[in-house]
């Protein structure tokens, strides 16, 4: 596959139709700069401040702008909160839309066949292969994604974290979390909390 | 059309298995063929359902055996075959024979950040008000055109209720068949688990968008 894809990439620059800047620059955004820590800014935001809580949910796509979040793949977004009755799952069972300002690219299963054809069906079996069991009375809500509308999770706040900073609780907020296939463990106890 | 795409509900294909601390790429090549994907869009030779269409008429065993960007550069490659980029001789061989076709643009280094940040709203103005409302019950049609659809064949024929009205955007039968924007009320409707799946289900409902034509009120 490298050959081949390097011989097409030589003769779509030879043809004039490629930047080979252009190409080394939209790779570069999407591997080190646009990813889920964008995302996890959100959901921390939207857990520190009610204000913005709200924004979030009445018009994402303004609230995550306003953080510097927006274009390709994230022009129509949606919060969806999640609660202690109500989970929510994202998927694109018809190819792999995700929105890419808040996530980054997509991971390897989350465009594979195993999630996409059982995410609609059956979103327990699918948390069961991400370790998660959810309690039989919260009930489970899937989002496909099969227009430009893009979802984003809210997760809930995990217990125990009362006084912390956005910053410290965007680090419990993981990818997984943002898509519905995870939720945010509660932070670790300290050793003098241990009963 | 009915394609292997078309996901939604099928069985025994395993388990979904997550990668700890994946990487964005696990190639070079996956690097080379997503730039090369989104930099080609630049030239404005298709749009995004046309590029969508020719990933989902991959011949359907090559599609299932593919790993997503396999399907991204066989799309790419197909796209350009037939709008005459490339030959078939240079996909082959990877040297040039004919010389450049015209293109509407490039995508250049300066324009990068600005392309990304702006992306491609697909909402439109439309005349006229949303057929439905929120609350309104619906049921979906049943249709199965040989070309790009986005209604999936499990929600087909499914009575559901509608959620959220998101004003009239793109449709993607029609941009796919290059018929232009034909901007359509586009509504989240919200299924019953146990309308599309009876009792073999493990959700309690699955939202799907759908744009006004396959709807019908009911």
């Amino acid at each position: 596959m490298d050959m081949r894809v390097r011989a097409l990439e030589s003769l779509l620059v030879e043809k004039g139709y490629v930047d080979p800047k252009a190409l080394d620059l939209l790779v570069e955004t999407y591997e080190t700069k646009v990813g889920p820590h964008n995302g996890a800014r959100v959901v921390a935001k939207a857990w520190a401040d009610a204000h913005y809580r709200k924004w979030l949910l009445d018009d994402a796509t303004a609230a995550i702008a306003s953080l510097g979040y927006t274009g390709r793949q994230g022009e129509h977004m949606v919060a969806l909160e999640n609660t202690a009755r109500v989970h929510n799952m994202v998927v694109c069972t018809l190819c792999s839309c995700y929105p890419w300002p808040v996530l980054g690219l997509p991971p390897v299963w989350y465009k594979a066949a195993p999630y996409r054809a059982r995410a609609v069906i059956d979103p327990r079996g699918v948390l069961a292969d991400f370790g998660v069991a959810l309690p039989d009375d919260v009930e489970i809500r899937v989002w496909d994604s099969t227009a430009e509308i893009r979802y984003l999770v809210l997760p809930e706040r995990p217990p125990e974290t009362d006084g912390w900073t956005e910053e410290q609780l965007s680090t419990l907020v993981t990818r997984d979390s943002m898509i519905g296939t995870s939720v945010p463990q509660a932070p670790p106890q300290t050793p003098q909390e241990r009963p | 059309m009915n394609g292997v795409h078309d996901m939604g509900g099928l069985q025994n294909f395993g388990p979904v298995l997550p990668e700890q601390h994946e990487p964005p790429f696990h190639h070079e090549w996956e690097r080379r063929a997503f730039g090369l994907t989104l930099a080609m869009a630049g030239a404005g030779m298709w749009n995004l359902d046309q590029a969508r269409a020719a990933r989902e008429s991959l011949p359907p065993a090559q599609y299932l055996a593919s790993s997503y960007y396999q399907v991204w550069l066989d799309g790419l490659s197909k796209l350009m075959l037939e709008r005459g980029l490339v030959t078939s001789e240079e996909l082959a061989d990877g040297r040039l024979c004919e010389p450049p076709a015209r293109t509407r643009g490039v995508l250049t280094a300066e324009r990068v950040a600005l392309a990304l940040a702006r992306g491609n709203s697909t909402q439109r103005a439309l005349a006229g008000s949303a057929r439905y409302a929120v609350g309104d019950a619906v049921r979906t049609r049943v249709l199965h055109p040989q070309s790009h659809t986005r209604l999936p064949r499990y929600c087909r024929g499914k009575r559901g209720t509608v959620a959220m009205v998101h004003g009239a955007h793109v449709f993607a039968d029609a941009n796919a068949r290059g018929a232009g924007d034909e901007a359509q009320w586009l509504y989240t409707v919200r299924f019953a688990a146990s309308e599309l799946w009876g009792l073999d289900t493990t959700a309690a409902a699955v939202h799907v968008d759908c744009w006004e034509p396959y709807l019908k009120g009911y």
